[in-house]
């Protein structure tokens, strides 16, 4: 009964210790990395997580919105805890709880009964929902279930109800981000266009972006030129919300009614070109004003860009205070080159923050040597390589789309580096480097605050610098010789 | 058998009921009807089950509960250190429990240890397709790339069972081509109400894939006994392990925190399955008592005065030189926890903790806080079932409150009327109840500490929970202005 697999029973085995040790110098050397890079089926600690992931981040950045996943119960308590972790904050998600007879059945009547129960209990302003694999794969129609479900008064004919398809066998979290947040614009703008309305106001949207430090500091510099504006998806209050005594579910978010009329913007920035493309391509057809897309501004000539776009939008000079701010920038990066210059960095991540970190470093003089998206695509490759190819530092620097985790422990240990540059998920590799680990991606489940420091713009910059430069600076007190510890460094 | 009745001031039947009545009145009828039968007030003297439980969850209400891959692979098979276990389906599941559970491993990863997270990575086509042909390949590669794995476990996703692929064939197959085993686990998400599912799933397989394939080169004693249940979370594996074994018992193998496949494989042969968890292993102590004639005994290692009762349980089975040993064990380690109750005693007396944990700890922790002083005046399970439920009824106050896959609305109401000192629950509720200032431990993951089992765990359980409720960080919540 036991031995299903037929295979003869043998006794327990120790494996020796010698063999323990030849497995581990092996899985160090080129031989090892050649038999890893040839893998073509199984993924080793892949740098992304499913689209259903980012498409509740989006949700959570509207007021009063309750983000609710149309699939298996299992899938919503990952994502939750994995916010959860990353921000050490609540992060409130109903599921439609779909068992076996869903499978059978179909999802509406787990989804019928969830919306109604989700809207009588918690009460939100929007439920925005998504699809985990479940009814993606037997098929369950959405825009019928919901329509049924206003019919049948499970929420109000007028509640607002977006919905967008985020299987998790296609993209990854920054494609769900996108499908949630098209659905969501979609939704609250419909008829809210105005012939000949302006709002006066500019549209953010930052990309799929887990550091709530740089949603203050977009808003800082908006305030700082003077511009009114509408950030869409800021999830900056959701996630950092104050310890007074009180829970609040919903507390914070862009407001509905703002979001209803960035329709009649006077011009829309979509921060992240990849993970805001389908949004944009939407927008640029249907919101009046201008319409841009630009890269994440991480290190000073993406800054400059963001800048001086905005000026030339608002026709607003850059004010004093971002241009002193960015001497000040300046100033330390000149004064802090020594400690990074040359030296070779392993980076991975999302797109949008990949091209950044690249950027910033080339910027700095060092080398971004591997660089390494888990979830890639050609246009990617070619943007980064034009990056590469526009400074002497990127010479020699390779690119790796499609790779995992696992790769980059190979290639950290046969072709080192100095430093990794991604999310919490690198540690292991890092370690088995003995190199350090930059925390700027996410998620981030190992360190306390590090999602409220801003990366983007120029503080971000001096941020990023500071943290680098002073742990180079670490490392080389704690491992010098006598001789050489010195005050001054 | 007989248990004095423990109550607590202020707390009736009436007023549990009052509470509970409250919280439902926000629900439709439907839901109302469907939520009522698994919120009740405890009768301790009853000994049974006071709510409905093992149900499927009702849908939007927000439920903690996670699904059968979870429990499967978070709970049952991941822990197992010497195999790759594969998360069959796209990414998410395996990166989402890729390393969340902190159910510690020995050795050195990527070469006799595998902390990591091993994935099919599904795409499109391999939704139209079928991933059988994928999933031959990445067996070749898991096994060339990590020839120092005992096993590897196949954990299916949900979009694996929906779209038909067979990969029981497939492991059978290139079991016999790779000469490993290969463990095909049908978990899929969607299967069952919770976890618990997955715990079963995990179970059969093991009964029908592993035990009797190995056997221990050494002859087996009158002391060979096997650790079950027991996860290794912040390391309380190690410290339940070596107090096993002062007490004269040799522990052949742990199931499955800091496991080995192969003495896994070969529990068959001991004369003793030791468990801890009752609610995810309990299948296979009752397959190994039925099949091999292996009695089993469930033991409680939270706080001095569980573990010593669990330490003389257990010597009543084995002859007098355990049981001297036993006591020698007890005498020992008496009074340092004594020292650790003193130390921390007069900050906790009196204090009040509400639990709501998976499917052990909401009845086995009550007694640990109750060493330091505190009373539990709520308990409740994300996915335990009826005969759980009878054993935390003796262990809970009288009427106090116990709630089965309670609602996140429902825990938030019950916290707000009861206004415990602390709470013990996961990482979805953490942030939640500490905004409303309650302190808050984590008790899947003893909060990245631990280990909490054991008397090695006690002194950090101890500390732990003091730190929680008397951090002067709490005093500062309220503003002076």
């Amino acid at each position: 009964m036991a031995n299903n697999l037929g295979l003869a029973v043998k006794p327990v085995t120790e494996t020796p210790e010698a063999e323990i040790k030849r497995v581990a110098e092996w899985i160090n050397t080129e031989e090892y990395k050649e038999k890893n890079f040839a893998r073509t089926s199984l993924v080793i600690n892949p740098a992304h997580a499913c689209q259903p992931l980012g498409a509740e981040l989006a949700a959570h950045g509207f007021e009063g919105t309750l983000p609710f996943v149309h699939g298996s119960q299992g899938c919503t308590s990952y994502f939750r805890s994995t916010f959860n972790r990353h921000f050490r904050e609540p992060a409130p998600a109903a599921s439609s709880s779909m068992t076996e007879d869903g499978a059978v059945f179909g999802g509406q009547n787990n989804l019928h009964e969830g919306l109604e129960n989700a809207y009588t209990i918690y009460k939100p302003k929007m439920i925005a929902v998504f699809t985990s694999c479940m009814p993606e794969i037997i098929g369950d129609d959405l825009t019928a279930f919901i329509k049924n479900a206003k019919q049948k008064e499970c929420v109000p004919a007028d509640f607002p109800t977006p919905y967008a398809n985020t299987p998790s066998f296609n993209g990854c979290h920054i494609h769900g981000y996108d499908a949630m947040l098209l659905s969501i614009l979609q939704t609250l703008t419909t008829g809210k266009q105005v012939e000949g309305r302006c709002t006066g106001k500019l549209n953010l949207i930052a990309g799929f972006d887990a550091n709530t430090g740089n949603y203050r500091e977009y808003k800082r510099i908006l305030e700082a030129f003077g511009i009114p504006y509408t950030f869409l998806a800021d999830i900056s209050e959701t996630f950092d919300s104050p310890l007074d005594g009180h829970y609040k579910i919903y507390p914070g978010g862009t407001k509905l009614d703002d979001a209803a009329d960035s329709i009649n913007g006077k011009a829309t920035l979509a921060l992240g070109t990849y993970s805001t493309a389908k949004t944009f391509t939407w927008i640029k057809d249907n919101y009046s004003g201008k319409h841009v897309s630009m890269p994440v501004p991480f290190g000073i000539a993406k800054t400059d860009a963001l800048l001086m776009k905005i000026s030339e939008l608002f026709g607003k000079p850059v004010p004093e205070s971002l241009k002193a701010e960015r001497g000040r920038a300046i100033d330390l990066m000149t004064d802090a080159h020594q400690y990074i210059h040359g030296k070779k960095f392993a980076v991975y991540g999302d797109p949008d923050y990949l091209l950044g970190y690249v950027s910033f470093l080339l910027e700095m003089g060092a080398r971004p040597h591997h660089i390494m998206c888990s979830k890639g695509t050609k246009k990617l490759e070619k943007e980064l390589q034009a990056l590469l190819d526009a400074s002497m530092y990127g010479k020699d620097c390779n690119i790796y789309m499609n790779k995992d985790l696992w790769h980059m422990r190979s290639l950290v240990v046969t072709d080192p580096v100095d430093a990794m540059i991604g999310d919490s998920h690198g540690k292991f590799a890092a370690r088995d480097a003995k190199i350090p680990l930059f925390r700027f991606g996410f998620p981030i489940f190992d360190r306390v605050n590090l999602h409220r420091v801003p990366l983007i713009g120029y503080q971000g910059t001096i941020n990023m610098l500071s943290t680098i430069c002073n742990k180079f600076i670490d490392i080389t007190d704690e491992t010098c010789d006598n001789r050489h510890f010195e005050l001054m460094r | 058998m007989s248990h004095a009745i423990k109550t607590i001031e202020g707390i009736t039947k009436e007023s549990t009921q009052e509470m509970i009545d409250k919280s439902l009145e926000v629900y439709s009828e439907k839901a109302k009807k469907k939520r009522a039968p698994h919120l009740a007030p405890n009768d301790q003297a009853s000994g049974s089950a006071c709510v409905k439980s093992n149900r499927k969850t009702v849908p939007g209400v927000m439920s903690a509960r996670g699904c059968a891959y979870a429990g499967a692979k978070g709970v049952v098979w991941g822990p197992i250190r010497d195999m790759v276990h594969v998360s069959h389906g796209p990414v998410g599941c395996g990166w989402y429990s890729w390393g969340t559970r902190r159910n510690l491993m020995s050795g050195t990863t990527g070469v006799d240890s595998f902390a990591m997270q091993f994935t099919s990575d599904f795409q499109e086509k391999d939704i139209v397709y079928g991933g059988d042909k994928k999933l031959k390949t990445l067996l070749q590669e898991a096994k060339e790339l990590f020839p120092l794995a005992k096993g590897i476990s196949v954990l299916s996703e949900c979009p694996v069972g929906l779209i038909g692929d067979d990969i029981n064939s497939v492991a059978k197959t290139s079991s016999k081509e790779l000469d490993i085993p290969i463990i095909p686990c049908n978990c899929e998400g969607f299967r069952g109400v919770s976890q618990s599912l997955g715990h079963h799933i995990s179970n059969d397989t093991i009964r029908d894939y592993i035990i009797e394939t190995r056997e221990f080169p050494e002859p087996i004693g009158p002391y060979d006994i096997a650790l079950i249940g027991e996860y290794n979370i912040g390391g309380d594996a190690w410290s339940t392990k070596p107090l096993l074994e002062e007490c004269g018992l040799n522990v052949k193998s742990v199931w499955t925190g800091d496991g080995e496949m192969e003495k896994i494989a070969a529990t068959h042969q001991v004369k003793l399955n030791v468990i801890h968890c009752y609610r995810s292993m309990n299948y296979m102590c009752k397959v190994m008592e039925e099949k091999y004639g292996i009695p089993w005994i469930e033991l409680n290692f939270f706080g001095p005065t569980k573990i010593k009762e669990s330490l003389r349980k257990l010597a009543e089975l084995f002859d007098d030189s355990i049981k001297e040993k036993v006591e020698a064990v007890i005498a020992k380690y008496d009074p340092i926890m004594q020292a650790v109750i003193e130390e921390y005693k007069p900050r906790l007396e009196g204090k009040k903790v509400m639990l709501y944990v998976g499917g052990l700890r909401p009845r086995h922790t009550i007694n640990a806080y109750e060493d330091l002083g505190m009373s539990c005046v709520g308990s409740g399970y994300e996915f335990a079932h009826g005969d759980d439920y009878d054993r935390t009824s003796v262990e809970m106050p009288e009427a106090t409150v116990v709630y089965d896959d309670v609602s996140e609305y429902e825990f938030e109401q019950f916290a707000d009327t009861l206004k415990p000192d602390l709470i013990g629950s996961g990482i979805k509720e953490k942030y939640l109840f500490q905004k409303m200032g309650i302190p808050f431990r984590q008790m899947h993951s003893w909060d990245y500490s631990g280990p909490y089992h054991g008397y090695l765990g006690f002194p950090t359980f101890a500390k732990d929970v003091d730190m929680a409720i008397n951090s002067p960080t709490w005093s500062l919540v309220k503003a002076p202005f």
